[in-house]
C-alpha cells in the first residue's frame, strides 16, 4: 500500500519522561496531525527494533452516520490510552461531552478505555498502522 | 482434554475470602458491620458486590451515597480485571481475608472505569472475547456463533454456571487439527514491583514526586502511572500498563512454547537467572505454574472466562 511516513519523535525519550508530559492527563492538543516523513530517532539500545518509534500512526475511519475527520491519519503515542483518543475524536468533531462515543478494533470490539493504542498496533496494527473505527452508537456487539 | 476437566472446574470455583470494610471517613448514621465474602475468582467485583453494596448503603446517609469502588492498601482496584487477577497482583502475599475498603465518596476517576450497570461488564467481558478469539482465530469462532451463544456465555458467568458457560467456550479453545495450537495465546502480564525496585536515586521525577527506575525498564514500559500517598509520598506498589504481544504457541521448528519462553520473550526480568536468587513469583489463578508448562495447554485451561491469561509478576515473598 502506500508508503509509510516515519513520525517525527519531537524529544529524546529521556527528556519527554522527566518533563512528566507522558505521565499527565492524555490532552488531546498533544496528538499532532502527522508531520511530512522523517527519521526516526532511536530512543536507546536495548529495545526490539518495532519499538525504536516512539509514536504510531492510526487511521481513524468514521462508521454511520458519524461525521468523519478530514485528517484521517494521525501520529500517536504509544502510550495514549482509547479514551485520550476518544476524548480527542469527540473534541475535533465538536460532540458536547455527553455523548457517547465508540472505538473498534477489527471492526469487532472495543478495547477497554484504559487501553493504550501502543498495544493495540503491536497486536492488531498492519501495514504499519492501526485501523480503528469510531461511531456514536455501539456498530459491533 | 477430558483427563484436565478437573482443572476447568477447579479455576471456574476458586474462591477469595475477603472481608470488605467501609472507609473510615465515610458519614455513617449507624454503625456499619464489616461484611464478609466468598469472592469467585474468575467474577468481576462489581457484578459479585450487590450484597455488599446494600449492607452498606444502609448504614450511610440517603444522600452520601453515590457509586460504589472499591480499594485495597491505597489501591483503587480495577472493576473491570478479573477478581483472581487483583488478588493475585496486589494481595497474594498477604494473610487471607482479603481487606477490601468500600468508598461512596471521592470516586478516583484516574484510576477507575465508571460502571454504571451491569451492562457495563457485559460490554468490557464479551469485548475482551472477541479481542481474545482475534489472536485465536482470527475471530472465527465468536463470529460464526450466534447472539444467544454469547448471551449464554455472558450469563454463564454472571449466574456461575460453569456447565452453561462451557457449553458454549469450548469451541473458543478448539484448534484445526493440523495446526498445534491457536495462532496467537491471548496473555496479558501484570507486573507489581516491590519497594525497593522503585526507588533509585537519579532518576526521573514524576508529578506525585516519586523517583522511579526508569532507566532499567523498556521504553515502551517508561512510563508508571504512580499511585502515591500525597501525604507520606511513598507507595509500597505500583502499576504499569499490562504487556501484551503477538506470541504463538508453537515455535518455528515445531516445538511448543512454554510459558518460560513467553516471559523469556516479553518480560525476561521476570525470570530467574540460573545462578540467580528468585526474586519474582508467576502467578496464574493463585498458583506458580511450571515454566516448562506448554503455553497452550495454559490457554485452553488457564485462562479466565474471557479467555485471556492472565498473568501476575509479584515479588517472592521474603518472609
Amino acid at each position: 500500500m502506500a508508503e509509510e511516513p516515519e513520525a517525527v519523535l519531537q524529544l529524546p525519550s529521556s527528556a519527554a519522561a522527566a518533563s512528566g508530559e507522558t505521565l499527565s492527563e492524555l490532552s488531546p492538543e498533544t496528538v499532532t496531525p502527522e508531520p511530512p516523513s522523517s527519521a526516526a530517532v532511536s530512543p536507546g539500545t536495548e529495545e526490539p527494533p518495532g519499538d525504536t518509534k516512539k509514536k504510531i500512526d492510526i487511521l481513524l475511519k468514521a462508521v454511520g452516520d458519524t461525521p468523519i475527520m478530514k485528517t484521517k491519519k494521525w501520529a500517536v503515542e504509544r502510550t495514549r490510552t482509547i479514551q485520550g483518543l476518544i476524548d480527542f475524536i469527540k473534541k475535533f468533531l465538536k460532540l458536547v461531552a455527553s455523548e457517547q462515543l465508540f472505538i473498534y478494533v477489527n471492526q469487532s470490539f472495543a478495547p477497554s478505555p484504559d487501553q493504550e493504542v501502543g498495544t493495540l498496533y503491536e497486536c492488531f496494527g498492519s501495514d504499519g498502522k492501526l485501523v480503528l473505527h469510531y461511531c456514536k452508537s455501539q456498530a459491533w456487539g | 482434554m477430558t483427563d484436565d476437566k478437573d482443572v476447568l472446574r477447579d479455576v471456574w470455583f476458586g474462591r477469595i475470602p475477603t472481608c470488605f470494610t467501609l472507609y473510615q471517613d465515610e458519614i455513617t448514621e449507624r454503625e456499619a458491620e464489616p461484611y464478609y465474602l466468598l469472592l469467585p475468582r474468575v467474577s468481576y467485583l462489581t457484578l459479585v458486590t450487590d450484597k455488599v453494596k446494600k449492607h452498606f448503603q444502609k448504614a450511610l446517609r440517603q444522600e452520601d451515597v453515590s457509586e460504589i469502588w472499591f480499594e485495597y492498601e491505597g489501591t483503587p482496584l480495577k472493576w473491570h480485571y478479573p477478581i483472581g487477577l487483583l488478588f493475585d497482583l496486589l494481595a497474594s502475599s498477604s494473610a487471607l481475608p482479603w481487606n477490601i475498603t468500600v468508598h461512596f465518596k471521592s470516586f478516583p476517576e484516574k484510576d477507575l472505569l465508571h460502571c454504571p450497570s451491569k451492562d457495563a461488564v457485559e460490554a468490557h467481558f464479551m469485548s475482551c472475547m472477541k479481542e481474545a478469539d482475534a489472536l485465536k482465530h482470527k475471530s472465527q469462532v465468536i463470529n460464526e456463533m450466534q447472539k444467544k451463544d454469547h448471551k449464554q456465555l455472558w450469563m454463564g458467568l454472571q449466574n456461575d454456571r460453569f456447565d452453561q458457560f462451557w457449553a458454549i467456550n469450548r469451541k473458543l479453545m478448539e484448534y484445526p487439527p493440523e495446526e498445534n495450537g491457536f495462532r496467537y495465546i491471548p496473555f496479558r502480564i501484570y507486573q507489581k514491583l516491590g519497594l525497593s525496585t522503585l526507588y533509585y536515586p537519579g532518576t526521573m521525577q514524576t508529578k506525585v514526586g516519586l523517583e522511579l527506575r526508569e532507566r532499567d525498564l523498556p521504553a515502551s514500559e517508561r512510563y508508571l502511572p504512580a499511585y502515591a500517598s500525597p501525604v507520606l509520598g511513598i507507595k509500597t506498589t505500583t502499576e504499569r500498563p499490562f504487556i501484551q504481544k503477538l506470541f504463538r504457541p508453537v515455535a518455528a521448528d515445531g516445538q511448543l512454547h512454554t510459558l518460560g519462553d513467553l516471559l523469556k520473550e516479553v518480560c525476561p526480568s521476570a525470570i530467574t537467572p540460573e545462578d540467580g536468587e528468585k526474586k519474582n513469583q508467576v502467578m496464574i489463578h493463585g498458583i506458580e505454574p511450571m515454566l516448562e508448562t506448554p503455553l497452550q495447554w495454559l490457554s485452553e485451561h488457564l485462562s479466565y472466562p474471557d479467555n485471556f491469561l492472565h498473568i501476575s509478576i509479584v515479588p517472592q515473598p521474603t518472609d
